[in-house]
């Protein structure tokens, strides 16, 4: 049995991120996730948002963990080089109950320590924002929100910690958890590992693994947010568009996205299944009325992609990043709902917290490395650049998926670093995110891992578990 | 006495034609031109298909070559000449028309190529 | 690298070939080029394996592969270039085209003439059908690559949503793979599809045709397990409540359209039509900007390759003439879609031109007994009866270009 002093359950955006921060010290950690990738729960599915931290109740973990989390941003992208935009937010009042809303989320952001806040007349923030409605009479621009890639910050995460000794166990269910006198046992997958301390970061199963000791003290329920994509020939925004709050979310917002693309969402809706990321027909005609209203000049026809995530609610209310009372070796970083992704860097930092009130020593390594490259981008490449790139490696110049111009080279890196499955390429690489949808390179994209990964074709999965791609093959081995 | 519903095919018309069996005799309605009764006289006959498909290839850069009956089969045959060339294993270098299986399935039709399979460039 | 080249033909599928062929027949002298992005010419014809092509333009019946290769053969000893594995990044300023490869690495040149052929792409799902996003959602033509180009089945137990040729094809294609296809659903009372497929696809295997249904919801966590189809108004295209019905499948194929591949026309600034969602051309095929000539399925969705071919012959033949001669302006007249007609190409035709005209077009709806009008200004000028005209089969008819002193209007006659 493998002994660690660390094994964080979850490798989603949270997990990641705790995972990187506790990378620079000398302790053997391990970061276990039940999908065979990173940032397979919410992380992968959200508003793509660093907020500025108005709208978190006052004197809340949530409030603190906003505020210091945007605050960290642009160094944590700069270091793990993660798109980064601090954009600026509005939040669009249409009418004067609405308005009086503003004034109040403005106190609140004071009170949270929110840099920046100002409030604008409807004429002030369509001089920001053209895209804005006419029919807004007011908003609330905060300078410090930005705009960033989600499951781009998990993988960036994930690769810098594994960079500096953390080891990643993927495709294992955590089932069990024993407390023994000196360590904690885990069974994950078909194997059993040991641990001193566990963080439990795992999303939306948060309270089942808290209940594996025992500890029963909160509940997560799944509160779905579904979104629409938009083509890139869609006018971007110039800043986060939000719709006044109500008590299911942050409200919808028109955003642009660090892709060059727009995007619209959530929708808010509580449900009971811990998987169900379908999309309603009723919920997308929703979102689309509220999107319209803030930015009336979107064209819906332009949607190349409605998908959903799961937000993991806390029955508190707030994040719950504490020790178990049940084993204070367990701590818990759950109930990491919306503005988790803001917040995990500054989660992070508070687990290392927490980890040292339970008496872990952590000394700093001497040769910890903070930064991490993305696989570099063919299609943002300036010419020189691109024939640089294909000087070294020929295949920079083989374009494999044509409406992102993905090449051959960065999908191949990808596989290096670990992606297995069509979806894994597609997050690292955008190939098969443009407007075809993956109809053209998609078997090109499984000929590459099948090659690279030494996987036969008929093995490869869209994301995973039984996401087959194909039936077999059609005539027998040659 | 027997009916046959059938739709015409040889134009976009896509006549409702019915064939009224008796005995040997072959009456039509429906159809709108000559073509059409001669197009339902094979069908009700005897209906006659070109099989298209593939089979497997040795020593190419592609797994499989597409290939084609040299003239159209009788429908109830197809099973058989699927059956046949699902079996088939052919070897490269193949020459689109070259015939990879003769009188498949008893057909008296060849199974002849329909795209050409060079030999893979070793590497 | 720079390079000068009279003609770069753009797309090595059906239309960039007979435009590659026609063009060095116009210029015997000029540099013809043909880049091709997959690693073999031919396009989209290399995976349609099984045979209807050529009738008209062959006079006999081929497969797709066999259809490429008459024009392959041809290009033998014409000195025309062709790059392949070769994908073009953009079109820039003076027709300066880059384009990148493994082999060549990165390419600008500088055509006297470019012919867009660039084919076109499937409509994907999109934001189309609420419901899961699993493994097992193809468009049909990727599903038609994986079975015939990679040899491997895409599913055991298969619904079709759309009944275009693409899909009805692919029903008989899985069907003699082995899979089971429960159902093709039609959101339209009638099929674009041609009937001839309908029967020797659908009905020789017994697969029902569901015209008003469409596929609501995909269900399945990895991989689908299922669909919800129901029926929908015809009026309306909305789901009937209370229709809905689960059917058990592994893979839904998707054969819902097909949309002209224009991002690299845009980018060179070509107008677009908004119904053909091609560029808009003349007689000759020349888009709006001078030197840039389209055909075949990047100008708008052909049924038949057939007609493919002529299109891009057109094309090549005027590509090479102004590589060679340039550009003499010309006032242009409008060719105009009126009642009960989607489009026509071309678009516009220049005061001046000579000879005879084929108008394609299509009609919105199916209409028995139609008459076709084509209209000079105010006057019919030509008038042609039809038995039947279908929205799924491109309509063609012939004008004399001398004939043409107004803007020209195609139509349907009111008593349709």
């Amino acid at each position: 049995m493998r002994n660690y002093d660390v094994a964080i359950i979850g490798a989603g955006v949270t997990g990641c991120a705790v995972a990187r921060h506790l990378s620079r010290y000398r302790l053997k950690i391990v970061l276990i996730d039940a999908a065979e990738d990173v940032a397979m729960g919410a992380s992968r599915a959200n508003s793509a948002i660093v907020h500025a931290g108005y709208d978190c109740p006052a004197d809340t973990l949530m409030a603190k963990m906003n505020v210091r989390g945007n605050a960290l941003y642009e160094r944590w992208c700069a270091e793990l080089d993660v798109p980064f935009e601090r954009v600026g937010s509005l939040v669009a009042a249409f009418n004067p109950d609405e308005k009086l809303e503003l004034r109040w989320l403005y106190e609140r952001g004071l009170q949270n320590g929110v840099p920046d806040m100002e409030m604008l007349t409807g004429d002030q923030a369509r001089a920001l924002e053209p895209m804005l409605s006419n029919r807004a009479i007011a908003a609330l621009h905060a300078k410090t929100a930005g705009i960033t890639c989600p499951y781009e910050m998990t993988i960036a995460c994930a690769e810098n910690a594994v960079e500096n000794g953390v080891e990643l166990l993927l495709g294992r269910p955590v089932k069990w958890i024993v407390s023994e006198p000196n360590s904690m046992v885990v069974r994950c997958g078909n194997e059993c590992i040991s641990a001193k301390r566990i963080v439990n970061a795992a999303g939306i199963h948060a309270d089942d693994v808290a209940r594996m000791i025992g500890d029963d003290s909160f509940d997560i329920r799944p509160r779905k947010g579904e979104y629409m994509l938009f083509d890139r020939t869609e006018r971007r925004p110039n800043k986060v568009i939000f719709h006044t709050p109500t008590k299911l979310g942050k409200g919808v917002l028109v955003a642009p996205t660090v892709d060059g693309n727009v995007f619209a969402g959530p929708t808010a809706v509580n449900v009971n299944d811990k998987e169900d990321t379908s999309v309603d027909a009723n919920l997308s005609e929703v979102l689309a009325t509220l999107a319209l209203e803030a930015t009336p000049t979107l064209n819906l026809r332009n949607t190349i992609r409605a998908f959903a995530g799961l937000r993991a609610q806390p029955s508190s209310g707030d994040f719950i990043i504490t020790s178990s009372e049940k084993d204070a070796r367990m701590i818990h970083a759950a109930g990491i709902c919306s503005p988790g992704l803001t917040s995990a860097p500054a989660i992070a930092e508070q687990v290392e917290e927490e980890l040292r009130i339970t008496g872990l020593t952590m000394s700093e390594k001497a040769l910890f490395n903070p930064y991490r490259k993305h696989i570099p981008v063919f299609r943002t490449m300036t010419e020189t650049q691109r024939q640089r790139a294909i000087a070294e490696n020929p295949l920079y110049g083989r374009v494999i998926c044509r409406c992102e111009n993905v090449t051959e080279a960065e999908i191949v890196e990808a596989v290096r670093r670990g992606a297995r499955t069509v979806d894994g390429v597609k997050r690292r690489t955008r190939a098969g995110m443009g407007r075809c949808q993956g109809g053209f390179c998609t078997p090109r994209v499984m000929e590459i891992i099948a090659r690279e990964a030494a996987i036969p074709e008929e093995k490869i999965t869209k994301s995973g578990g039984d996401s087959y791609m194909v039936a077999g093959k059609t005539r027998g081995e040659v | 006495m027997e009916n046959r519903e059938l739709t015409c095919i040889v134009c976009p018309m896509g006549c409702r034609v019915t064939v009224e069996l008796d005995g040997g005799e072959m009456r039509f309605s429906g159809n709108q031109c000559k073509r059409g009764e001669a197009y339902c006289r094979q069908e009700v006959s005897c209906p006659m298909r070109t099989v298209t498909s593939l089979v497997a290839v040795e020593g190419a850069e592609h797994p499989l070559c597409p290939v084609k009956t040299a003239a159209p089969v009788p429908r109830e045959k197809i099973p058989e000449v699927l059956a046949k060339l699902r079996c088939a294993r052919v070897h490269a270098p193949i020459a689109i028309g070259d015939v990879l299986v003769r009188d498949i399935a008893g057909t008296g039709v060849d199974l002849v190529a329909t795209d050409a399979r060079p030999l893979r460039a070793e590497t | 690298m720079e390079r000068k080249i009279d003609i770069v033909i753009i797309g090595g599928g059906p239309a960039g070939l007979a435009a590659a062929l026609s063009a060095r027949e116009r210029a015997p002298e000029a540099s013809v080029l043909i880049l091709e992005r997959d690693r073999a010419l031919g396009g989209i014809l290399q995976q349609c394996i099984h045979n209807g092509f050529g009738l008209h333009y062959f006079g006999e019946e081929l497969t797709g592969p066999e259809y490429v290769d008459r024009f392959i053969r041809r290009l033998e000893g014409k000195n025309i270039e062709v790059w392949l594995d070769t994908m073009v990044l953009e079109i820039g300023e003076g027709r300066r085209v880059v384009c990148v490869s493994a082999e060549r690495g990165l390419v600008a040149l500088n055509a006297g003439a470019v012919v867009l052929a660039m084919g076109c792409r499937e409509r994907p799902r999109g934001a189309l059908i609420p419901g899961t996003r699993p493994a097992g959602v193809y468009t049909a033509g990727t599903a038609q690559r994986l079975n015939n180009i990679d040899g491997y089945l895409p599913g055991k137990r298969i619904v079709i949503l759309g009944s275009g040729d693409i899909g009805l094809i692919m029903a008989r294609r899985m069907t003699w793979e082995g899979a089971k296809v429960e159902l093709v659903a039609e959101i339209m009372p009638y099929s674009s599809g041609l009937k001839r497929n309908i029967v020797q696809c659908l009905e020789d295997n017994d697969i029902p045709l569901l015209f008003n249904h469409t596929v609501t919801r995909v269900h399945g966590r990895e991989r689908v397990e299922g669909v919800t189809v129901s029926e929908v108004d015809p009026a309306t295209r909305l789901p009937i409540r209370g229709t809905a019905r689960f059917v058990p499948c592994d893979t839904l194929l998707l054969s819902v359209g097909l949309i002209p591949e224009n991002e690299l026309s845009r980018g060179a600034g070509v107008e677009i039509d908004a119904v053909t969602g091609g560029a808009v051309v003349d007689e000759r095929r020349q888009t709006s900007v001078g030197g840039i000539f389209a055909c075949g399925n990047v100008l708008h969705v052909h049924d038949l390759v057939d007609n493919v071919s002529v299109e891009a012959a057109i094309a090549g033949q005027a590509a090479a003439e102004y590589a060679l001669a340039g550009e003499k302006t010309a006032p242009q007249r409008a060719v105009q879609a009126g009642r009960g007609v989607r489009y026509v190409v071309p678009q516009r035709i220049r005061a001046g031109a000579s000879g005879n005209l084929d108008l394609y077009f299509r009609v919105d709806n199916v209409y028995r007994g139609a008459t076709l009008e084509v209209l000079c200004g105010e006057d019919v000028i030509l008038r042609r009866k039809r038995p039947i005209v279908t929205p799924g089969e491109m309509e063609k008819i012939a004008i004399d270009l001398a004939a043409v002193t107004a803007d020209v209007t195609v139509r349907l006659a009111a008593d349709a």
